[in-house]
């Protein structure tokens, strides 16, 4: 909606738009699960929990719609797409679904959804899956809001109210679709809670044998070089976060965040402006357009806490902000003002901590010693 | 050869403004660039003519305004430039985006056949990665999004060869051409503009395409195409709770007082913080 939001800065009535007569047969809530090498992306798993919450207000049935190659491998993740809350699991199997590729999976995922008609289809907003909605949105000529941070039902049309930041810092915006059918949304990885996990719970299997054919996919896989994991940040699925923005002012500076981090084993997280700026590899910024996150403990150093930092971190337990501006937008949402300067409050939190774990430790080891002695 | 870029102009989100009273945003003023990610495309579309000889033009839907972004291009080594401006086409979401530009490059096309179509990985402004796909699907192309690389490219056996980022790793692929290629950021750098180009941008006529000149079917351009339509514009909800202002007279006060609270607050992070450092005192530390 590039261009939709450029014309949206104030509220619109909601625009008037009927859902032609055809499109009422639509119905149910699908998520696109979405696996590569024999590992399911936990987004897949995170828009179940969102997904039952939009069937259940809606009265439809939650599928979760799996395509793979053929082999046992494929078939048993069909258990654990019903032990996180769908009703169903469609599940398409083909040689030529062995290895994601946009063409093959295009032609499959618009043969179901026109054999059984979801009102809504999810996706996350990783590489695979915005490769993919893109591709099936155009196909089927149906509507698509990337990277949601919010998802809702409007009780008064069944229509899916997709929210999303829209630029300029400080505004969100909800997008309907009310001319096309499926209503279709991708949602970055953390941004859903990861919903509790039921072992028991069965779902229907629903098989469909798609009709394709390897000599008709132009595209070929020669090869696949997984990541080294090890030297990669992992931002998203961190527990212990320290970020810097702008406010740290220059590069030496945000040595300071790292000097923290180091501390609390933390993972250095950073503002758009900082990664701009150099001092921090893009593959660390949080927000909109960086990682979204859900850490035990945020510390935001130097960051206002504008929409788009905010809606990549806000899903942390706890965050504390170190501002000079007691006014920043940050402690609208953050839950500890540290109230001064960073080149000032980091080195001394970083200390006060390292003191603080260090009594902890000792604490722990003289509990340990002590539980010791009474065993002899 | 012939490749096509897809371009946008775009305001600098860097300078954008909020209006603090009426929370709108303020366009006045703010200066445009070349949306970031589209530069990637264009470099590596220059290379290939580097190499090949290949002539390159590119494109923008968007106001008259953004010629300037055009001409900027033809001073990076383009060839030529179409804007694709027509007041029906205001209003677009990715969708109709999608078709104006589809139909556009179908003319192109028509007149001198396209190789390889570049567009930007997505839009600093739109930021929905969108775009790309849709003319790949309208195009009936083959569509290679977040290329990293194009280790080989052989436009007379119709061949291309692409390294993709994929979720976990890197997908190496074989596709044909005509195809879509959607560059990844950070893959390189545009070059400066020579002094030749630059005259020469500044000299050169653009292209102007509008409705007709693209047959535009008018049902699917602009606000008439686009079945997303943005129903509400809102600011973030306060937290029911405002942060709690640490109290202290220096920073060091500040910093104890802080752990105390935070500790306190919540009583499991101690221990989870404790945990974490042991796990990673066996790992060893990587950073
Ligand atoms: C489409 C789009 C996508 C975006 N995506 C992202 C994204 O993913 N992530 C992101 O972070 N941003 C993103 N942004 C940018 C976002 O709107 C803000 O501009 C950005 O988050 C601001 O970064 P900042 O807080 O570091 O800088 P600023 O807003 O400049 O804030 C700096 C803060 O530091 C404080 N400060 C200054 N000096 C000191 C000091 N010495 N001690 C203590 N405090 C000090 C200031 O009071 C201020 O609050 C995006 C924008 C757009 C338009
Ligand atoms: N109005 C436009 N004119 C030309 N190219 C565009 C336009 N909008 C988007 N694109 C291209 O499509 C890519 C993805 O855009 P988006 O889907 O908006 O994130 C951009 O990087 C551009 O290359």
């Amino acid at each position: 909606m590039s261009d939709a939001l450029d014309t949206a800065a104030k509220p619109i009535k909601k625009p008037k738009r009927v859902l032609p007569e055809r499109f009422k047969s639509y119905k149910g809530v699908w998520v696109f699960i979405e696996h590569e090498h024999g590992h399911v992306h936990p987004v897949s798993w995170e828009l179940l929990g969102k997904g039952r919450e939009l069937a259940d207000k809606l009265g439809v049935e939650l599928a979760g719609v799996l395509m793979g190659g053929d082999g046992d491998e494929i078939r048993a993740i069909t258990a654990e797409v019903g032990a996180h809350g769908t009703d169903l699991c469609y599940l398409a199997q083909h040689p030529v679904l062995h290895d994601y590729r946009n063409q093959s999976y295009t032609l499959g995922m618009t043969e179901l959804v026109n054999t059984y008609q979801p009102e809504i289809l999810l996706l996350g907003a990783t590489t695979q899956g915005r490769d993919l909605a893109g591709s099936v949105a155009t196909t089927l000529l149906t509507g698509l809001t990337a990277d949601c941070t919010g998802l809702d039902i409007d009780p008064s049309d069944r229509s899916l109210l997709s929210s999303r930041p829209t630029f300029g810092g400080s505004l969100m915006c909800t997008i309907v679709n009310l001319a096309t059918r499926p209503q279709m949304a991708t949602v970055r990885p953390r941004v859903m809670p990861m919903p509790a996990r039921d072992p028991a719970r069965p779902a229907r299997v629903v098989e469909h044998a798609l009709q394709l054919d390897e000599s008709a996919i132009v595209t070929k896989v020669l090869d696949f070089i997984p990541d080294a994991r090890a030297d990669k940040p992992q931002l998203p699925f961190a527990d212990f976060i320290v970020s810097g923005g702008r406010g740290l002012g220059k590069p030496e500076n945000f040595q300071l965040v790292a000097e923290l981090a180091r501390t609390l084993g933390a993972e250095v997280g950073a503002s758009r402006p900082a990664v701009h700026a150099g001092w921090a590899d893009a593959e660390r910024q949080v927000g909109q357009s960086g990682k979204t996150v859900r850490p035990k403990l945020y510390i935001a150093a130097g960051i206002s806490g504008a929409v788009q930092h905010r809606v990549g971190m806000e899903g942390a337990d706890a965050i504390a902000g170190i501002n000079l501006d007691p006014g920043a937008p940050l402690f609208d949402f953050a839950n500890y003002a540290l109230i001064g300067n960073v080149t000032e409050l980091l080195p001394a939190l970083d200390k006060a901590f390292a003191r603080r774990l260090a009594t902890a430790r000792t604490q722990r080891a003289q509990a340990h010693e002590e539980a010791d002695r009474g065993e002899v | 050869m012939h490749i096509a870029v897809c371009i946008k102009q775009v305001p600098d989100s860097a300078q954008i403004r909020v209006h603090p009273v009426t929370n709108t945003i303020m366009r006045q003023g703010v200066p445009t660039i070349i949306n970031p990610y589209d530069l990637f495309a264009l470099e590596e579309a220059l290379r290939i003519k580097d190499e090949t000889g290949a002539r390159i033009t590119v494109l923008t839907m968007g106001p008259p305004q953004a010629e300037e972004a055009l001409r900027k291009c033809l001073s990076f080594g383009a060839d030529d430039a179409i804007l694709i401006t027509d007041k029906v086409f205001s209003g677009a979401d990715t969708l109709a985006t999608s078709y104006v530009l589809a139909a556009a490059l179908k003319a192109l096309d028509a007149q001198d056949p396209l190789d390889l179509i570049f567009t930007g990985k997505q839009t600093i402004d739109g930021d929905t990665a969108q775009v790309g796909p849709g003319i790949a699907i309208r195009l009936g192309h083959q569509l290679l999004t977040y290329v990293s690389k194009i280790r080989e490219l052989d436009p007379a056996n119709r061949h291309i060869v692409v390294e993709r980022r994929a979720e976990g790793g890197v997908q190496v692929l074989r596709s044909a051409l005509p195809a879509v290629v959607t560059m990844l950021e950070g893959t390189n750098e545009i070059r400066f503009a020579g002094m030749p180009d630059m005259f020469r941008a500044a000299r050169q006529e653009l292209k102007r395409w509008n409705r007709d000149d693209i047959a535009a079917d008018l049902t699917q351009v602009g606000l008439k195409g686009s079945p997303t339509v943005v129903a509400q514009v809102f600011g973030p909800k306060p937290k029911a709770i405002k942060a709690l202002r640490i109290e202290g007279d220096t920073p060091e006060a500040i910093a104890e007082a802080f752990i105390d609270k935070l500790f306190t607050d919540f009583p499991q992070l101690e221990a989870a913080l404790l945990e974490h450092l042991d796990q990673l005192g066996q790992q060893g530390v990587t950073q």
